[in-house]
C-alpha cells in the first residue's frame, strides 16, 4: 500500500551544499506536469510537495498553482475561501494578509532579541528516534505514519542543519522490539536522509527503554560542550521492555540528556514522565501539518539547555578542498582517491568529507560555509520602517524614490500613486514590500546599506 | 541521449552580469593586462551575443564600484537598436558617482569593489523577475526564464564584506541561481570560489586576458540546460578560509566560541559578539570539566 505512493528511488533531493541540480529538478516538474494527463498524477503530487518544501524561502513557487494543480495534502480548497459583505465567496487577499503577517512576527522577533543577545548555535548531539513498529503502518496519517514521519524528518534535518550548523545528528530505528542504529552521529544531511528512505518497513513492538539504553551508550561519549538531545517519533501505544523503565529514565536524567518525545496516536504516561523528568517536551500531532510544525521545533535550541551550556573556545581549523582530479591517499579510510578531499591545515593529511577530526593532528576541521550559515542569526539586519502614503502627504520635502532600490520595480501604481514601501532607517533606501520580505526572510543583507562604502562597516560592524 | 525534458521549446536565459568597476583595479597595471575600454569592447560583445541568442533572452548589468553600486542597463527596457549606446552612457553616469562619493584620493593597494552589494541586487531583481514569471510560466506554459548571476571581478576580496557575501551565497543556494565568476585579476578570489562551488556555478580565472570574449561565450554563454552537456573547467579547489571577527583577518585555523560560533584568530578570555566567558582553549576534543559556567546576560 504504502510502497506504491512512496519511492526510494526517487530523484535525489537538492544537496546541502550544491544545487547543481535546481535545473533538472524544474524539468522535472514539467516533465511531470506533463504527465498528470496520462493519469499518474500522484508523482506529479510528490514532486510538487517536495519543491514547496524545498522552497519555502522562495515564496510564491508552489502556490502560483491553481487550486486543482495542487497536491492532495492540499485539498481543503474551502478554506481558502472567504465570504463577502454581500454573501459571495472570494478567495483570501493572500499577499497583503501575508505581509502584515510577516511584520508582526518580525517586530515582535526583534523585540524579544534585541534585549538578550543571540544565544543561538549552541552545538548540540541529537539523536532521532523513529519508531517502526507495526503502529507505524496506520493509514490514519496518509498514506501511512511512517511516511509521513519520514518526509517530515528529512525536512527537519535539512532546517537542523541550517540552524544549528556545528551540530550533529544520528538516526535509530525500533522495530521487533529491538532499537537499532540507522546512522552514527554525523553532520551530513544527505546520509541521514538516505539511510532513513532506504529503511521504511514495520514490523512488531515497540520498546522505548532499548532505544533508550542504545542512544545512552552513545551520547555519553561526546565532548562536554555538547548538548544531549533525543527526540522520539513515537506512533506506538505501548512499550515492550525487558527491564525496568524507571531505572532506565533516571539514567539518562543524571547524564542529561534531554528526552522529547512526539506521539501519532494518543498520550501516553511513560513518555510524559519520560519528558517531564528530563526536561524535554511531549506533544501529540492531530495532522500532517501539526506534526510538521511540532517536528521542526525542535529545530532551533531550545532556551532550556542553555543553562548546561560550558562556553569554550573550540579550536577549528578551515580545511581548503583540492582541485577536481588531483590523487591522493586519504588519512580516513587510507586509500588513494581521486578528486574531492580536504586537507587539514595544520599537518596537510588528506581528509574524504566535513566535519570531522584530523586522523593525524586531531583538530576538528570543519567547512566554514557551514559556520557562515548561522551568522544572519548573530548580526540580524535591522527591520525596515513602514511608509505610508499619509506620512508622504504631510511631509511634502520628503521625496519618494521612482524605484525600489533592490529591484528597480517602480513604487508607484498604474494610477501614479505611490505605493506602499518600506525605508531602510540605516541607508535611507526605499524598498518594496516583495524586497523587503525576501531581504529578512532569506537575504539577511540590506542591499542599500552594502552598496555605499562609508558603511561598508555596518555588515562587519561584529565586535566594536 | 539528448532529450529535452522540459515542455518548452527553447530555454531563456536571465543574466545578470555584474561587473568591477574599482578604478584602482584598472587602473592599475600591475594587477591586469587588460585595458577597462579593453575589457569592455569585450564584455559588450558578449552581451549582444547572448540577446541574440533568444529573443526573449534577458540581460542585466549592475556596476560593481568602489563606493557604491547601481544598475546600469536592462535589456528589457532599453530600445534594442542602441545597446550599446545606453549602456555605455549610464555607466559613465555610474563612474562619475562613484568617484564623487569617493573621499580620499589615495588607497593603500586597490581596495575592495562593493561585491556583497552588488550581489544583494542581483538577487533582489531575481526574485522579482522570479514571482512575475513563476505566474506567466503556468498561464502560458511556455516563458520560464532561468536567472544566473555571473560576476566579472578583479578586485581583491573584501574580508570586511564576508558575513554579507556569504548571507548572498546561501540565499542564492535556496533560490537555485548558479553564481559563475570570472576572475581577471591576478589572484584567485575565496569568495567567488564559495560562491560558485556552493551555488553550482562555473568559476574561471583566464589564463589569457586579451581572448576574454572566447572564454565568456564559450564558457558562460550556455543557458543551464545546455550545461548538461559540456565539458566545463573543472574547479581548481576552493579556498574555505574564514574572516575573524576581531581583525578581518582571512585565517586557515582559528578558535571558535562555542555559544555563537563566531569566529577568532587568538584566545580570548571573553566572546566580544555573545559576551561568554571562555574556560580553556580546547584543543582535543573531549574533556573532563564538568563544571558549570553560566554565561552572564549582556
Ligand atoms: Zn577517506
Ligand atoms: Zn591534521
Ligand atoms: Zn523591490
Ligand atoms: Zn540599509
Ligand atoms: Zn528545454
Ligand atoms: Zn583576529
Ligand atoms: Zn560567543
Amino acid at each position: 500500500m504504502s510502497g506504491q505512493t512512496f519511492e526510494p528511488s526517487k530523484p535525489e533531493p537538492p544537496l546541502y551544499y550544491t544545487s547543481k541540480h535546481s535545473s533538472t529538478r524544474r524539468r522535472m516538474n514539467n516533465f511531470e506536469y506533463r504527465e498528470i494527463n496520462n493519469g499518474d498524477g500522484r508523482r506529479f503530487n510528490r514532486e510538487a510537495e517536495e519543491e514547496e518544501d524545498d522552497e519555502e524561502d522562495d515564496e510564491g513557487n508552489g502556490r502560483g498553482l491553481d487550486a486543482w494543480e495542487r497536491a492532495y495534502a492540499d485539498d481543503r480548497s474551502w478554506e481558502a475561501l472567504q465570504e463577502d459583505e454581500s454573501g459571495l465567496l472570494r478567495p483570501i487577499d493572500n499577499k497583503t494578509l501575508y505581509h502584515a503577517q510577516y511584520r508582526r512576527r518580525l517586530r515582535s522577533l526583534s523585540s524579544s532579541s534585541t534585549g538578550s543577545r543571540i544565544q543561538k548555535g549552541l552545538i548540540r548531539y541529537l539523536y532521532i528516534v523513529v519508531d517502526l513498529s507495526r503502529a507505524a503502518a496506520e493509514m490514519d496519517f496518509k498514506p501511512s505514519r511512517m511516511v509521513v514521519v519520514a518526509k517530515q524528518i528529512e525536512a527537519f534535518i535539512r532546517e537542523f542543519f541550517d540552524q544549528n550548523p556545528l551540530s550533529q545528528i544520528g538516526l535509530v530505528t525500533i522495530k521487533d522490539g529491538v532499537a537499532q542504529c540507522l546512522t552514527d552521529l554525523g553532520g551530513s544531511p544527505e546520509s541521514h536522509v538516505k539511510a532513513l528512505m532506504g529503511k521504511l518497513e514495520c514490523s512488531g513492538d515497540s520498546s522505548l527503554q532499548n532505544a533508550l539504553d542504545l542512544v545512552h551508550d552513545y551520547l555519553c561519549q561526546i565532548p562536554s560542550y555538547g548538548h544531549r538531545e533525543v527526540l522520539f517519533l513515537y506512533s506506538a501505544l505501548s512499550t515492550c521492555d525487558p527491564g525496568d523503565i524507571m531505572e532506565t529514565i533516571q539514567k539518562c536524567k543524571k547524564s542529561k540528556i534531554r528526552c522529547s518525545v512526539i506521539g501519532l496516536s494518543a498520550e501516553i504516561f511513560i513518555c510524559k514522565y519520560l519528558c517531564q523528568e528530563t526536561g524535554g517536551s511531549y506533544s501529540i500531532a492531530l495532522d500532517e501539518s501539526h506534526l510538521k510544525d511540532l517536528v521542526l521545533e525542535h529545530a532551533p535550541p531550545p532556551p532550556a539547555i542553555a543553562e548546561f551550556a560550558i562556553a569554550n573556545l573550540i579550536k577549528m581549523g578551515f580545511p581548503q578542498r583540492a582541485a577536481e582530479g588531483v590523487i591522493s591517499i586519504c588519512s580516513c579510510h587510507k586509500e588513494a582517491k581521486v578528486g574531492g578531499g580536504y586537507t587539514c591545515p595544520r599537518c596537510k593529511a588528506r581528509v574524504c568529507e566535513l566535519p570531522t577530526e584530523c586522523r593525524i593532528c586531531g583538530l576538528t576541521l570543519v567547512s566554514s560555509p557551514h559556520l557562515a550559515r548561522s551568522f544572519h542569526h548573530l548580526f540580524p539586519i535591522t527591520p525596515f520602517d513602514d511608509v505610508s502614503p499619509s506620512t508622504l502627504s504631510k511631509n511634502p520635502h520628503h521625496k519618494l524614490p521612482k524605484n525600489c532600490f533592490g529591484c528597480q520595480q517602480s513604487l508607484c501604481d498604474p494610477g501614479n500613486k505611490p505605493c506602499p514601501c518600506v525605508v531602510c532607517p540605516k541607508c535611507k533606501q526605499h524598498f518594496c514590500l516583495d524586497c523587503d520580505i525576501y531581504i529578512h526572510e532569506s537575504l539577511h543583507n540590506c542591499p542599500g546599506c552594502e552598496s555605499f562604502s562609508q558603511s561598508q562597516s555596518v555588515g562587519g560592524s561584529m565586535e566594536e | 541521449m539528448l532529450v529535452c525534458l522540459c515542455n518548452c521549446t527553447d530555454d531563456v536565459s536571465l543574466l545578470m552580469v555584474l561587473l568591477d568597476t574599482n578604478p584602482f583595479f584598472w587602473s592599475t597595471s600591475k594587477s591586469t593586462s587588460l585595458s577597462f575600454s579593453n575589457f569592455l569592447s569585450h564584455v559588450l560583445a558578449f552581451l549582444n551575443s547572448v540577446l541574440l541568442l533568444n529573443q526573449f533572452n534577458q540581460v542585466v548589468v549592475i556596476a560593481t564600484g568602489f563606493n557604491t553600486c547601481d544598475y546600469v542597463y536592462d535589456s528589457s527596457s532599453s530600445p534594442t537598436n542602441q545597446r550599446a549606446e545606453t549602456l555605455l552612457r549610464k555607466f559613465e553616469e555610474f563612474v562619475v558617482k562613484d568617484e564623487q562619493l569617493s573621499k580620499e584620493d589615495t588607497v593603500d593597494g586597490i581596495g575592495n569593489s562593493l561585491l556583497s552589494g552588488s550581489l544583494s541586487m542581483a538577487l533582489c531583481c531575481i526574485l522579482k523577475s522570479n514571482s512575475n514569471d513563476i505566474q506567466r510560466v503556468f498561464r502560458s506554459g511556455s516563458l520560464h526564464p532561468q536567472p544566473r548571476i555571473l560576476c566579472l571581478h578583479g578586485s581583491p576580496d573584501g574580508p570586511g564584506q564576508y558575513v554579507a557575501v556569504m548571507n548572498a551565497i546561501f540565499s542564492a543556494q535556496r533560490s537555485m541561481v548558479p553564481i559563475d565568476s570570472c576572475v581577471l585579476g591576478v589572484q584567485h578570489s575565496a569568495f567567488l570560489q564559495q560562491a560558485s562551488y556552493i551555488t553550482g556555478g562555473v568559476y574561471l580565472k583566464p589564463q589569457q586576458l586579451d581572448g576574454l570574449f572566447q572564454y565568456l561565450s564559450t564558457v558562460f554563454g550556455t543557458d543551464l540546460h545546455s550545461r548538461r552537456f559540456l565539458q566545463l573547467p573543472k574547479p581548481v579547489g576552493v579556498d574555505f578560509r574564514a574572516s575573524c571577527f576581531c581583525h578581518k583577518n582571512t585565517i586557515d585555523m582559528g578558535y571558535i566560541c562555542s555559544v555563537c560560533l563566531s569566529i577568532f584568530c587568538k584566545h580570548h578570555k571573553k566572546c566580544s559578539t555573545c559576551g561568554s566567558v571562555f574556560g580553556q582553549a580546547q584543543t582535543n576534543a573531549p574533556s573532563t570539566s564538568n563544571q558549570k559556567r553560566k554565561t552572564p546576560d549582556t
